[in-house]
């Protein structure tokens, strides 16, 4: 009933949509034509447009958006597969999960970002102290899930595959990964995500290429025209990536009831 | 002496006792006190008893999965240390892997013993077939009715070809028509193959229809078999029909008699628990 009464409506939905992003852009226009000030503080839908048109135009955000692309992705292959090691490590080994326990919570409710200045004078200005910052995130989010993952593995599924003759190494592979991944990749949205806004915010706070030091190089000269410029840029590759993890999240999870 | 020895039993349990919770500070809880047990090769035996007497504790350690505190505990002669490698086991709630395919899921025990890929798939492929399910291999369990993953669990568990089958009220989720489709089936397999059967259930009919022999347990906790029945209706049987005739009349109502008792000295005791 709902799905069929959405269907019905959905093309008044987008009209409305794009009106509504319409009116947005127009009072914003109009609002920044109105005073030189303004113009100051908010820039022009106009400028934006035309700032994000010549980046593409000329090719130079290709550069930026594969720096930040490919910080995301190392700062999100290698905290998820720190986590998964160590995750699973502690989640199988009782002592020295005890033993960590107030540590790894300790460490998960510190403020990350504020490490960010300390790994730009350990990695440098490059890509790597972007990488690191974002790994530190993306970390307690898989290690949680690979935890959770295999504490919540059923005895009677374990049970079972050890009666059908698996030995230790083999129940880890056959039923504890497994299990762990599938809460990886149902967390995939979030840590994607994160591991996104580690490399920006890191790019922001002290870099040479990347997104986030385009912006960062606007606003030393209150460009506001190119900060917003690179913000909408960010906001639709962040759509793009969330658009993508899904499409590989039900790749991935094809065997699970609740994605039919 | 060697030549005519006779056949060893495939379980056998001798004074079992299982004593649960001794370290935790609290008062331990004795589940089983000095059950024995005797399953011959090739035989079917339906452990019955009131709902929460220990009757998956017995069937644990016959699997290996659970060391007795005390007594032995022996299958074909030798005792068990670790998991009952003639044994399979087939549970009662849902066991099967939910990332791994109908298939898969059958393979996986041929797999883990380190039969071949192509063999693997051949012998899984004909235990599909033989349960049924040879159109639906590709599906993952949710895609599965409650009977059909039952049929792939009872696959997956033969395929691997074991002596012994342990099956914990396998099943009691199903409603009645998918159940005596699948008791029919089990009982065809089992004459076909010879396998000794231990299959615990607290549904006197399933037992009865079923088995060689039942033995019923005490209530908990502390259980212990306490009463044995030989059901000597002829085989093959087929369960829609056997509850109709006179002789299995006659066993239900001795049996039900033992186990009344127990059933209701279960009742009082959940009672007397309950705040």
């Amino acid at each position: 009933m709902i799905k069929s009464a959405t269907k019905v409506t959905a093309w008044k939905v987008w009209i409305t949509r794009f009106a509504l992003l319409a009116a947005l852009l127009a009072a914003w226009q109009i609002a920044a034509d109105s005073s030189k000030v303004t113009r100051f503080f908010v820039g022009t839908p106009l400028r934006v447009g035309e700032v994000i048109y010549e980046w593409f135009a000329s090719g130079e955000i290709y550069y930026h958006l594969a720096i930040t692309l490919i910080e995301t992705l190392l700062a999100f292959f290698l905290g998820a597969g720190l986590a998964l090691v160590v995750g699973l490590w502690l989640a199988l080994n009782a002592f020295w999960s005890a033993v960590l326990d107030p540590f790894i919570k300790a460490i998960n409710t510190m403020p990350r970002l504020i490490l960010a200045p300390i790994f730009a004078v350990w990695f440098g200005l490059g890509i790597w102290s972007k990488v690191a910052l974002g790994i530190t995130i993306v970390f307690f989010i898989v290690f949680f899930n690979v935890y959770q993952g295999i504490k919540e593995v059923s005895p009677v599924l374990l049970a079972n595959v050890r009666m059908l003759g698996a030995n230790r190494v083999q129940l880890i592979r056959r039923v504890y990964i497994p299990s762990a991944l599938s809460w990886v990749f149902s967390s995939l949205h979030l840590s994607v995500g994160m591991a996104f806004v580690g490399a920006v915010i890191g790019e922001y706070l002290g870099s040479a290429a990347g997104v986030g030091y385009l912006i960062l190089q606007a606003e030393s000269t209150f460009d506001i025209d190119v900060v917003l410029a690179g913000i909408v840029v960010l906001t639709i590759f962040a759509l793009f990536l969330d658009m993508l993890v899904t499409k590989i999240e039900s790749w991935l999870l094809g065997w699970r009831a609740d994605r039919g | 002496m060697d030549a005519g020895r006779p056949m060893q039993p495939a379980i056998d349990l001798k004074a079992v006792t299982c004593t649960f919770g001794e370290r935790g500070g609290v008062e331990p809880y004795i589940a089983v006190r000095d059950a024995s047990l005797t399953l011959a090769d090739g035989e079917f035996i339906s452990i019955v008893g009131p709902t929460g007497c220990g009757k998956s504790t017995l069937l644990n350690v016959a699997a290996g999965l659970l060391d007795p505190t005390s007594g032995s505990a022996r299958t074909f002669g030798t005792p068990i240390a670790g998991i009952n490698r003639h044994a399979a086991y087939m549970f009662q709630a849902d066991a099967l892997l939910p990332w791994l395919t109908a298939r898969d899921n059958v393979s996986l025990g041929l797999e883990l013993q380190g039969v071949g890929k192509a063999e693997a798939a051949e012998r899984s492929e004909a235990w599909l077939r033989r349960v049924g399910l040879g159109a639906h291999g590709h599906k993952y369990p949710h895609q599965l009715s409650g009977g059909m993953k039952k049929r792939v669990a009872l696959a997956q568990v033969l395929v691997i070809e074991p002596r012994i089958l342990l099956m914990d009220e396998p099943f009691s989720a199903l409603d009645v028509q998918t159940r005596q489709l699948m008791e029919n089936e089990l009982l065809e397999i089992w004459s076909a193959e010879k396998k000794s059967v231990l299959f615990v259930t607290h549904d006197l009919e399933e037992a009865i229809s079923l088995s060689d022999r039942v033995i019923v347990l005490s209530a908990g906790p502390a259980t212990r078999p306490v009463a044995e029945f030989v059901i000597d209706i002829a085989r093959p049987r087929d369960v829609t029909e056997i509850i109709h005739s006179q002789r299995y009349l006659e066993i239900h109502k001795l049996i039900w008699n033992e186990l009344k008792e127990e059933v209701l000295k279960s009742y009082r005791r959940s009672l007397d628990v309950a705040p």
